[in-house]
């Protein structure tokens, strides 16, 4: 009986590990630097984002002045323009470079 | 079912050393297909270890003694409740609690990031997963739970009477969530800087795990602490322990982290600080492991003596050359992307915490291993004890309880004069009010030190409810909405700014209630006889009876006190000490039953203005004589029967007799009372203490808790059509 469990759990064991590798088209992605940096890219969007949100929740509650954050959420607006055309670019490389076979899209990140 | 434990253990130490090597193959060679592998292995392990720890609960519900942990840690009189934790009560259970701790946490962050960080989590999958392999190497060669007894005892030793607490069951675990939940972002920033993906996606992806470690650590902690003011007998909650203090330390530098990783999120600061901060945090998690561990310092929390020493230095020391080797090898990539705009930012106060915090960390480290440090340079042993802590961690934790205040009212990026007005001010008269408070209070300026931080505390919960007002008022102006559904409002929307800010209401509240409890209280011990009164603090505490009981787990011995003042009734404390059966047969057939481990119950009247604590220690010398007779005549009796022949039947009603006469020499202590040992405190706002606890970890929950999916994309799509409206204006 306790040889026929560990032998069970050996076979699942086996078929949940194994599964990936019945598959062994999915080689190493010659994009995954690009996508890689686009994911980072992203990262950066979200919180900068998140950074603007900040500074109007500041402004709001009284921290910063609207002259200040006039100021300040024309910088951080400026700087969320850079990073939306830094992952324009990396896009366009990724659209013009060969077929990578089919990996999903990474998701952007969590606000909040 | 004890082989099919070991087997277990054995695949789970295979699959351990197969996800290492395909996700390291998979990231540098193999491809997808074998970093899922890889992270299906984690997985896999989750699923073995589950069904492992499985088999070792099952067998201590069943009280079965074959197995050597349950001999050696239950028996059949352990409540199932306390059978239950019994498990992680031994070295062997606990390792394994850690590691499928650990499986667990490992599977659900790598499932949460398997179409993130692509290029880091391989080599965090083979990190996490040395980590497992570690302990299941311990688990398998040093310290196997499901090593079996030749001859099975028909009794077990019975759980430590100390760990029978509801909070044993669950601080322990709490603990460990913290320590293993530390591996991950560890892990991860191995992954980060061997891959030179330095950038914020890998700490937006696990920022969260960090956030859980310190929740379930600080909880851990916390319930240590209550376990230690309500079960230990001596009236604190805090004793600078070793193992308490290697606790702390991961718990300091994981906050610093959890703050510090703001300011590389939002402006590529501080890599360096933050990858030194987490492999810090990370290590300082598995030296809190090996404390508890290997027996190197004395503490009441250690299993004790034992062998693990050595394999793990040898992973600490891995772990610190690895890190420093890391880092200084990546150090062209961790260059900070801006600098500090203003010295007077939020930026700059997340900046001195940090470095406040890493200090507090290094006080408390130094601390407790002193003793070591000292017997390396001088040969002999040499230990600190609590002034030597409060000396250097008071005035430091003061500066953090008053950045913590200052934290939440100073704006990101730059800080102007009219702001400080603004956000000061009502903060500042909170401090001020509770000082002049204090001038009215006899003697309080007498201690400056809690005095002073009874200000401060004030000044960051005043700072709080501030900006929980202002959010609010904010929330009302633009949504119309009433007080209460605007205030749920803005903290729903900004969980994790609301949330951080009711942590340092939480934390502010707890440290008040340390200061002021551990300054302001009054401590007594006393010995009483029944109807006899002391005074301790203003209050009449009358011994008003002896309590005695027994039974098949324990005898408790105790007494009801009615405590007064003025000649008014203020409460009843009940409290006892129960003295466990002994297995060592030499202490005679009755003695036994007296001259096992023992336990207090405190009685304690808590309240929000002061807590009343008390604890009895009966001394059972003036039983000595009635217990020898005991054991003498009993033994007499057992002789006659044996050597008579007499059957199993005749042995029972021996037994039924020597239990009458174990109630009848314990029900002495009422019938015949002589007096006993009391210790009595009276303690200011202790309860704060907890109080503040639940508020921190409250905070917290609200901190970590996801916003829902279509939230989070409505604020994001919001933003990124404002921006591209921008962007679309500046190509124009």
């Amino acid at each position: 009986m306790s040889m026929l469990i560990v032998f069970l759990v050996v076979l699942a064991v086996v078929a949940v590990i194994g599964a990936p590798l019945r598959n062994r088209a999915r080689g190493l992605d010659p994009d995954a630097a690009l996508r890689a940096e686009l994911a980072d890219l992203e990262a950066a969007k979200e919180a900068k984002y998140h950074e603007i949100r900040d500074a109007e929740l500041d402004q709001r509650t009284g921290k910063l002045s609207e002259a200040d954050h006039r100021q300040l959420d024309g910088e951080l607006r400026a700087e969320a323009i850079a990073l939306l055309k830094r992952i324009d670019a990396v896009r366009a490389r990724l659209e013009h470079a060969p077929a990578a076979g089919p990996e999903p899209a990474a998701r952007p990140p969590a606000v909040g | 079912m004890a082989i099919v434990g070991r087997a277990l253990l054995i695949v789970a130490f295979a699959v351990a050393l197969y996800g290492i090597g395909a996700s390291l193959y998979g990231a540098f060679a193999g491809g997808r297909a074998w970093v899922d592998s890889g992270r299906r292995a984690v997985y896999a392990l989750a699923g073995v270890l589950t069904l492992a720890f499985a088999i070792m609960e099952a067998a201590f519900l069943r009280s079965d003694f074959s197995f050597n942990v349950v001999a050696t840690h239950s028996s059949t009189t352990t409540p199932t409740f306390y059978k239950l934790t019994a498990g992680w009560s031994s070295q062997e259970g606990s390792l394994l609690l850690w590691v499928w701790l650990l499986s667990l946490w490992s599977s659900l962050a790598l499932a949460l990031t398997r179409r993130r960080v692509r290029e880091v989590a391989p080599v965090a999958t083979a990190v996490l997963m040395t980590f497992a392999g570690f302990f299941l190497m311990l688990t398998i060669f040093w310290a196997n739970p499901f090593q079996t007894l030749a001859q099975p005892p028909s009794e077990g030793t019975g759980l430590n009477p100390l760990l029978r607490h509801p909070a044993m069951m669950f601080h322990p675990p709490m603990l460990y969530s913290g320590y293993t939940l530390f591996s991950i972002p560890f892990a991860f920033a191995i992954g980060a800087l061997v891959t030179r993906r330095l950038n914020a996606e890998w700490i937006v992806s696990t920022r969260r795990f960090a956030l859980a470690a310190w929740l379930c650590l600080g909880i851990g902690i916390v319930l240590g602490a209550r376990w230690s003011y309500t079960e230990l007998g001596w009236g604190g909650y805090w004793a600078w322990d070793p193992v308490e203090n290697a606790s702390l330390l991961p718990w300091l530098t994981g906050t610093a982290f959890i703050h510090s990783i703001m300011i590389q999120e939002r402006r590529g600061m501080l890599k360096v600080w933050n990858a030194s901060l987490v492999l810090a945090t990370g290590t300082l998690a598995i030296l809190g492991t090996f404390l508890v561990r290997s027996g190197i310092l004395d503490s009441i929390h250690a299993f004790g003596a034992s062998t693990l020493g050595v394999p793990f230095l040898i992973l600490i020391g891995a772990m610190v050359l690895g890190s420093v080797g890391l880092v200084v090898w990546r150090r062209a990539d961790l260059r900070s992307e801006h600098e500090l705009d203003s010295l007077f930012s939020r930026e700059a106060v997340f900046l001195l915490q940090n470095v406040l915090l890493v200090a507090l960390a290094f006080v408390v480290w130094w601390g407790t291993f002193f003793p070591l440090i000292s017997e390396v340079f001088t040969g002999s042993r040499a230990s600190v004890g609590p002034p030597w802590f409060d000396k250097y961690v008071v005035p430091l934790a003061f500066v953090v309880v008053a950045l913590a205040g200052v934290g939440p009212l100073v704006p990101w990026r730059r800080l102007t004069w009219a702001s400080v007005r603004r956000g000061f001010a009502i903060p500042l008269a909170a401090a001020c009010a509770t000082w002049g408070a204090l001038l009215l209070v006899p003697g309080a300026w007498a201690r400056p030190k809690p005095a002073a931080f009874a200000g401060v505390a004030a000044f960051a919960i005043a700072s709080v409810v501030q900006e929980l007002w202002r959010g609010m008022r904010a929330r009302q102006a633009s949504a119309r909405e009433p007080a209460p559904v605007a205030l749920a409002g803005i903290m729903r929307r900004n969980r994790r700014r609301y949330g951080g800010y009711v942590i340092h209401a939480g934390f502010a509240t707890l440290l008040l209630g340390v200061a002021i409890s551990s300054s302001f209280q009054h401590a007594k011990d006393v010995s009483l006889m029944p109807g006899q009164s002391t005074r301790v603090d203003g209050f009449d505490i009358k011994y008003a009876r002896a309590t005695a009981s027994a039974t098949a787990e324990k005898i408790a011995l105790g007494a009801v006190l009615d405590v007064s003042k003025g000649g008014r009734h203020v409460a009843t404390l009940r409290t006892t000490r129960g003295f466990y059966p002994s297995q060592d047969v030499s202490q005679g057939i009755v003695g036994r039953f007296f001259g096992g481990e023992s336990e207090s119950q405190v009685g304690l009247r808590a309240g929000l203005g002061r807590d009343i604590w008390t604890v009895i220690n009966p001394n059972l010398t003036p039983l000595t004589g009635v217990i020898d007779q005991g054991n003498r005549t009993f033994a007499r009796a057992m002789t006659a029967i044996l050597r008579g022949g007499g059957g199993q039947r005749s042995l029972d009603e021996l037994y039924a007799l020597r239990d009458q006469a174990i109630v009848a020499v314990a029900h002495r202590f009422v019938s015949e009372p002589w007096p006993a040992d009391f210790r009595f405190i009276v303690s200011p706002l202790a309860t704060w203490i907890w109080i503040g606890a639940i508020i921190t970890f409250l905070g917290g929950l609200l901190a970590l808790w996801p916003a829902p999916a279509a939230a989070r994309r409505r604020v994001s799509a919001g933003y990124a059509a404002r921006v591209a409206r921008e962007l679309a204006r500046t190509t124009q």
